[in-house]
């Protein structure tokens, strides 16, 4: 505790940088992912290709893609632009498939539904199917925005300032109380955004605030032994 | 395209194929490291995501370990536990473990817990008793989602792993360090080639694992039950009968 007491200037600036980091990357994620899981959902070919792509992406391991991504976008490796793409790339790989699968699951009597009284195209993406995906997507916004935050850190060890510098620092002073401090704080912080993601949601998604107590499906959980 | 001419150099550089710290070697220690790790989490997390979803009690459990853990930050645990115990394997052993078990967990109880009631129900109907449910008639149906839990914690041991390197003097991350300290591009992109040849060449094996664990009768009667499936499934009694061939 004493440790951050005495530098609570430290923790509080490396924390800002930390949001500057992961703040865009998760927005540009989020807005870039709706329309690609759209597309993996219309189309039988789109989806095998792009969700394949996806899965690819994800299986790169964070250290190794902040070093070969310099490769494709000239960038430098110490670049904070740099770790802010392979955050946003990160999150892509994650909400296209959340995103795909929230398109999927709209009921296609509502689709007709929506059809049938004179929506279409565009029209009916945003005014029946997004609204409809909107809970699914918040979940995966949700969990980008805590992996985004805790994955943030990584970028101290190739010497981009965030959080993680808390640990790199520490481990070469061996300070146990800045490590712990690091944690937490990255915990906070992830926990901060995804209640803001969550109050965000009840305020453009007001019918969702009834809660999940009238599931249709309960009758069969209930079945357990 | 010079950047990624020094990193295949630095992979195809005979020097770098002997003695102690060569490519080989450190192939061997990052996939050791990481079966070892492996293994340890999953004689942790399979038996317990196998009891919760088997009897339903404690999914509040995998929720927040699963949900919880996601927000640790990896290098935290390592840089911590690297602290605590010391320059070796011990460090990162423990921390990797932490952060496969999430993972294990949730895909051992979604495994167990996406079975259908109702088929548990015939079993124990025909009289079976609860181990032979679980062993015959769970396991194998949830099988490609428990393989998929440990397909996602190979993936997170393999790049945390790499991570490790910074702790310990281990693995297909050391030349990565090395580079990034003597600013040797090539170096640490030929280290950063090699951990996505290998992350990737492990997620196909485990896809391909995914595939062939679906029991054969399954496989008989699945259609394309992936796409346009109801969100919220439909009460069991009064199932609308045109649910059959939209499935």
């Amino acid at each position: 505790m004493t440790w951050l007491w005495s530098n609570l200037d430290l923790v509080g600036e490396l924390s800002l940088v930390h949001l500057a980091l992961s703040v865009p990357a998760i927005i540009l994620s989020f807005v870039v992912s709706v329309p690609i899981g759209w597309l993996a959902h219309r189309y039988r070919w789109s989806r095998g290709v792009l969700l394949t792509l996806c899965g690819l992406l994800y299986a790169i391991p964070s250290l190794a893609l902040l070093i070969a991504l310099p490769v494709f976008t000239g960038l430098g490796v110490r670049s904070p632009v740099n770790l802010v793409v392979a955050l946003t790339l990160y999150g892509i790989a994650v909400i296209v498939r959340t995103a795909a699968d929230a398109f999927d699951a709209i009921d296609r009597d509502v689709r007709q539904s929506a059809t049938a009284v004179g929506y279409s195209g565009f029209g009916r993406f945003r005014a029946v199917e997004l609204p409809l995906a909107g809970p699914v997507l918040l979940s995966g916004l949700r969990v980008v925005i805590v992996s985004t935050v805790s994955l943030a850190t990584i970028g101290a060890v190739i010497g981009v300032p965030s959080l993680g510098s808390l640990f790199t620092d520490g481990f070469q002073r061996g300070i146990q109380a800045e490590i712990a401090t690091g944690i937490v704080a990255t915990i906070v912080l992830a926990l901060l955004l995804d209640q803001l993601a969550v109050l965000a949601g009840r305020l453009l998604m007001p019918w969702t605030r009834l809660g999940p107590g009238r599931r249709a499906g309960s009758a069969v959980e209930g079945a357990r032994p | 395209m010079n950047l990624v001419a020094g990193g295949i150099a630095w992979i195809l550089d005979p020097a770098n194929w002997q003695g102690a710290g060569s490519i080989p070697v450190r192939i061997g220690q990052h996939l050791l490291l990481s079966l070892v790790v492996l293994a340890i989490a999953s004689a942790i997390a399979l038996p317990a995501g196998a009891v919760i979803g088997h009897t339903g009690r404690g999914k509040q459990l995998v929720v927040m370990v699963s949900g919880g853990l996601r927000a640790l930050p990896t290098l935290g645990v390592l840089t911590l536990f690297g602290l605590w115990l010391g320059i070796g394997l011990a460090a990162p052993v423990i921390s990797l473990v932490i952060l496969a078990v999430p993972p294990l967990l949730a895909g051992a109880y979604a495994g167990f817990e996406a079975v259908d009631r109702r088929t548990i129900d015939a079993a124990r109907a025909m009289g079976m008793r609860e181990r032979e449910i679980v062993g015959g008639v769970e396991l194998p149906l949830g099988l490609p989602i428990i393989v998929g839990g440990v397909r996602s914690a190979a993936l997170q041991i393999i790049a945390t792993a790499t991570l490790a390197a910074y702790v310990a003097d281990v693995g297909l991350g050391r030349p990565i360090f090395q580079g990034l300290k003597t600013r040797d591009y090539g170096e640490m992109l030929g280290g950063s080639i090699l951990v996505i040849l290998l992350a990737l060449l492990v997620d196909g094996a485990f896809a391909l694992a995914q595939r062939l664990v679906v029991p054969a009768g399954v496989r008989a009667t699945r259609t394309r039950e992936l796409r346009s499936r109801p969100a919220r499934p439909r009460t069991a009694v009064g199932r609308p009968i045109h649910e059959g061939n939209r499935q």
